[in-house]
């Protein structure tokens, strides 16, 4: 404590040493204490006669004598990496197999879950017994490929189209139902729209809807796991795994997120599904140059382009990248996994008005992620027809039955939306709450509370 | 102009110019001799009082009965803990009470991160001098120039059970963080639901408000557009003692909290602090001077203001007044500014920032509302505020409330 205090006494000094400036600070510090304030290290200088640039912006920058405007043209567009061709093939010689064939069969049973999750749940909302849904049509390798290479203590922050992530991390139907349905038992207690999904004991944070607000979050995520791991070095080290869309990479917190991420040397696996398109808008009107993995190198950060089709290329990618985002005492890596969304943005949307349905059609039947491992699955001999319909099949019952569950569940108590705003609730909100419980008292007939647990009654204090 | 508020005014001004984000002032030609000889007296011109102004004179703050010019009175206030009493005190401006509370909060919990624009070598109002040299880079650290990257860096450092105290270097440069505090931070418990996980360990720290010169960017006084948001805290402290109590009170809340500090007190207001670690209540108002006939309701450094003009009211009217510092602006303590109304029947809100939808309108409008406070007016609720325009640099003595509005509002509702 008094070492601290010597300190603060010692601010007029410094203030007056900076600055010249008189300051208020009642001690004044002796000449012997106030030398080593003013020794600064050495920054980057220029020297007579250099070969390259010095100054602290640019240190490692050959002068020429040809005046040159770079062009992003003259630079070919970074590689895609791909492990499995279109027709199942393995491309990339050196890839080794690293599971068995129930692991892998299980990856595509997730990747199933979630498209035939997607069509009931697509369908529901078309029938009004839904207010809201977001497909993932197409993109389903990207998000259960990535997460199946994460460690279970890794902590995840997501957009809201990666239900596979969710999926092989260990959410059950149930769970999604419970939270789409808006019910008792939605851990959002009915505050959010569909979709937006958390588990706290998968290590995934709830969705917020605005777009990249999750990135710069991230980072900061990273710092305070590579803090935590530091200061108690005998639990496993984690990452952040960070995920977004095309579209949200044009917003700033996605290049605040990149930078922080590597000045402060944050051990974050961003993970980009270059989906194509911002709801209406295509990448081609989103960006210029050679799409997100360019600003990963730009920022500093090790960056690669995978086919996001191909779940092989995406895991491999994700565990080089986890292995990346850990060394040195942790830096960001960047994943750019190019994909098509073969769906609408959400049921609020029809895509149908700014691009060709044969467009979509196309991909659908010549690229899409699940039929790609299928065949894979099936070149290996470990997959037929038979195990496909049944496993469809039986699927579909799931997600039904849970379906059927979750809607007769009674809403959460009306209380709850006065809930959580503070740690504890204050006089104010408490107020408020009373207000609405004597005015309901007094119209009841103008409000139906049958659906919410103990009706009206929850509002009592 | 005392001689001391004459050296606080000048030794803000480097500190005020350079380093503020996409500040243009950096490419300013240097001024030849003459110039900078014109800037002297104009800046000595647009800071100090008429000749033969009796109201509007600079605040002495070396007298001031806002502060505690003594250890035996610092240590006499009921708020702090017995123990807390029994302890020393040491004589602190602003700036460095701040300091003093961070670097308790350092030492007594490491989850306390401290990072934003220049802290590392101390901040350019020096409130975070000396913590990185002694709790080291990895708690105390430079960010790039992105106020949003740097709240939401806070929040998923806070998501993570850590403390982060993110300092945005201007309150004027808050806004690009504005998504990220009202979309994110506010949000965050509420939405997360029974997962339980919150940006309750976010405090952000600002410096806010006039200090004679700082114009369109160096002035604001944003308390009103956090205020407008459940989910965040919004402090303002008046003096040393306040912000140190204050600001550890913040950092140990479990919701995160905006942490205005009025940076013209930075170095002007001096006073007792106690050495021990100590918080003071969060929602809770003060009572800083009882009286029978008004009630002042107002926060940071326009207190000052509010005191002179009841001074000279009190004097002259022979009513009395009462002057309560709202301290958190938001959730605000109701209870003490409407018991003090049903006692007084007459109220007045005086703050720096803009009239309209400031902090006056909700006060104003929770007083009218309250019917056992209603039915006790004797006058409509007044407000003395900034006008509804920016804050413009030569006309910031005719923008900010001052002791004249102040003392002709007294009257004004007195007289009603």
């Amino acid at each position: 404590m008094k070492n601290r205090l010597a300190s603060v006494t010692r601010l007029g000094g410094l203030r007056k040493l900076n600055h010249g400036h008189l300051a208020l600070a009642p001690t004044s510090v002796p000449i012997s204490q106030r030398r080593h304030l003013q020794t600064f290290e050495q920054g980057p200088s220029q020297r007579p006669d250099s070969q390259y640039v010095s100054f602290p912006g640019a240190v490692k920058s050959a002068f020429c004598h040809t005046m040159k405007f770079e062009s992003p043209s003259n630079y070919p567009a970074l590689p895609t990496y791909r492990v499995v061709d279109q027709h199942g093939v393995v491309v990339d010689p050196d890839f080794k197999l690293d599971l068995s064939d129930e692991e892998v069969i299980q990856l595509y049973r997730n990747m199933l879950t979630v498209s035939i999750m997607d069509i009931i749940m697509f369908e529901a909302q078309r029938q009004g017994r839904l207010s809201f849904y977001m497909v993932s049509a197409g993109e389903e390798a990207v998000a259960v490929g990535s997460a199946s290479c994460l460690s279970k203590d890794d902590v995840i922050f997501s957009q809201y189209r990666e239900q596979g992530v969710f999926v092989q991390r260990g959410f059950k139907l149930s769970d999604f139902m419970n939270q789409l349905f808006a019910n008792k038992y939605d851990p959002g207690k009915g505050r959010n729209m569909p979709v937006h999904y958390g588990s706290r004991e998968l290590h995934i944070h709830t969705i917020s809807s605005p777009l990249g607000t999750q990135l710069p979050q991230a980072s900061g995520a990273a710092y305070a796991l590579k803090m935590q791991d530091m200061q108690d070095p005998s639990r496993p080290r984690r990452v952040v795994a960070c995920y977004f869309g095309d579209g949200a990479a044009s917003e700033g917190d996605f290049h605040a997120a990149l930078n922080l991420a590597a000045t402060k040397s944050c051990p974050v696996v961003f993970i980009c599904r270059n989906n194509g398109y911002a709801i209406s808008t295509s990448t081609l009107e989103q960006y210029k140059g050679d799409g997100i993995a360019s600003r990963g190198v730009g920022y500093g950060i090790e960056t690669i382009r995978v086919d996001g089709n191909d779940i092989w290329a995406v895991r491999e990618a994700t565990k080089k990248a986890r292995e990346l985002a850990l060394k040195d005492g942790g830096q960001p890596v960047l994943i750019e996994a190019m994909t098509y969304r073969v769906s609408h943005h959400s049921t609020s949307d029809d895509s149908f008005a700014y691009r060709a349905k044969v467009e979509v059609e196309d991909w659908k039947r010549r690229d899409n992620p699940i039929i790609r491992l299928r065949k894979w699955m099936e070149n290996k001999g470990i997959w037929d027809e038979n195990k496909d319909k049944e496993a469809r099949e039986s699927t579909r019952r799931e997600v039904l039955k849970e379906f059927s569950k979750a809607e007769k569940e009674k809403k959460p108590p009306i209380r709850t939306m006065f809930e959580d705003v503070y740690e504890e609730m204050t006089p104010d909100i408490k107020a408020q709450m009373a207000q609405l419980r004597e005015h309901m008292a007094r119209y009841p007939e103008e409000y139906d509370v049958g659906d919410y647990l103990d009706g009206a009654d929850s509002l009592k204090e | 102009m005392t001689l001391r508020t004459q050296l606080v005014k000048r030794a803000l001004a480097p500190a005020m110019a350079p380093r503020s984000s996409a500040s243009p002032l950096l490419s300013l030609p240097i001024a030849s001799q003459r110039q900078r000889q014109r800037q002297r007296v104009q800046q000595r011109l647009y800071s100090t009082h008429p000749p033969n102004a009796k109201l509007n004179l600079p605040t002495d703050y070396s007298t001031t009965p806002l502060l505690y010019h003594t250890s035996q009175s610092a240590l006499s206030n009921p708020e702090l803990d017995p123990s807390v009493r029994a302890g020393k005190t040491q004589r602190m401006n602003l700036m460095q009470a701040v300091n003093d509370a961070l670097s308790t909060s350092l030492s007594e919990d490491e989850s306390v991160l401290i990072f934003g624009e220049d802290v590392a070598f101390g901040g350019v109002f020096r409130c975070t001098m000396k913590l990185a040299e002694t709790f080291g880079g990895d708690r105390v650290f430079n960010t790039p120039l992105t106020e949003q990257g740097i709240v939401g860096f806070a929040i998923g450092v806070a998501a993570e059970g850590m403390r982060p105290v993110a300092e945005i270097q201007f309150a004027d440069y808050v806004y690009p963080a504005f998504d990220q505090l009202v979309n994110e931070a506010a949000k965050l418990r509420y939405r997360d639901g029974t997962c339980g996980r919150s940006a309750g360990g976010l405090t952000v720290r600002m410096p806010c408000g006039g200090v004679g010169h700082g114009g369109l960017y160096h002035s604001q006084s944003p308390e009103a557009l956090f205020t407008h948001i459940p989910g965040l805290k919004v402090i303002m402290p008046r003096s040393p003692l306040q912000a140190k109590g204050l600001l550890l009170a913040a950092i140990r809340s479990n919701d995160p909290c905006i942490f205005m500090e009025p940076k013209i007190l930075y170095r002007a207001a001096v006073e007792q602090v106690p050495t021990a670690a100590y918080t003071l209540p969060l929602g809770k108002a003060e009572v800083l001077k009882e009286g029978a006939d008004v009630t002042i309701v107002s926060y940071g450094q326009p207190l000052y203001k509010c005191m002179a003009a009841i001074k000279q009211a009190e004097a002259e009217i022979g009513a009395t007044v009462e002057l309560i510092d709202l301290r958190t602006i938001y959730p605000w303590d109701k209870e003490t500014v409407f018991n003090s109304v049903r006692k007084t029947g007459r109220c007045i809100v005086v703050h720096e920032s803009m009239v309209n939808a400031g902090v006056g309108a909700e006060v104003a409008a929770a007083i009218q509302e309250d019917e056992k406070t209603f039915i006790r007016l004797e006058a409509p609720v007044a407000r003395v505020a900034g006008w509804s325009i920016p804050t413009p640099l030569v006309f910031e003595q005719f923008n900010m409330p001052d002791v004249a509005r102040i003392y002709d509002n007294i009257k004004k509702v007195l007289e009603y």
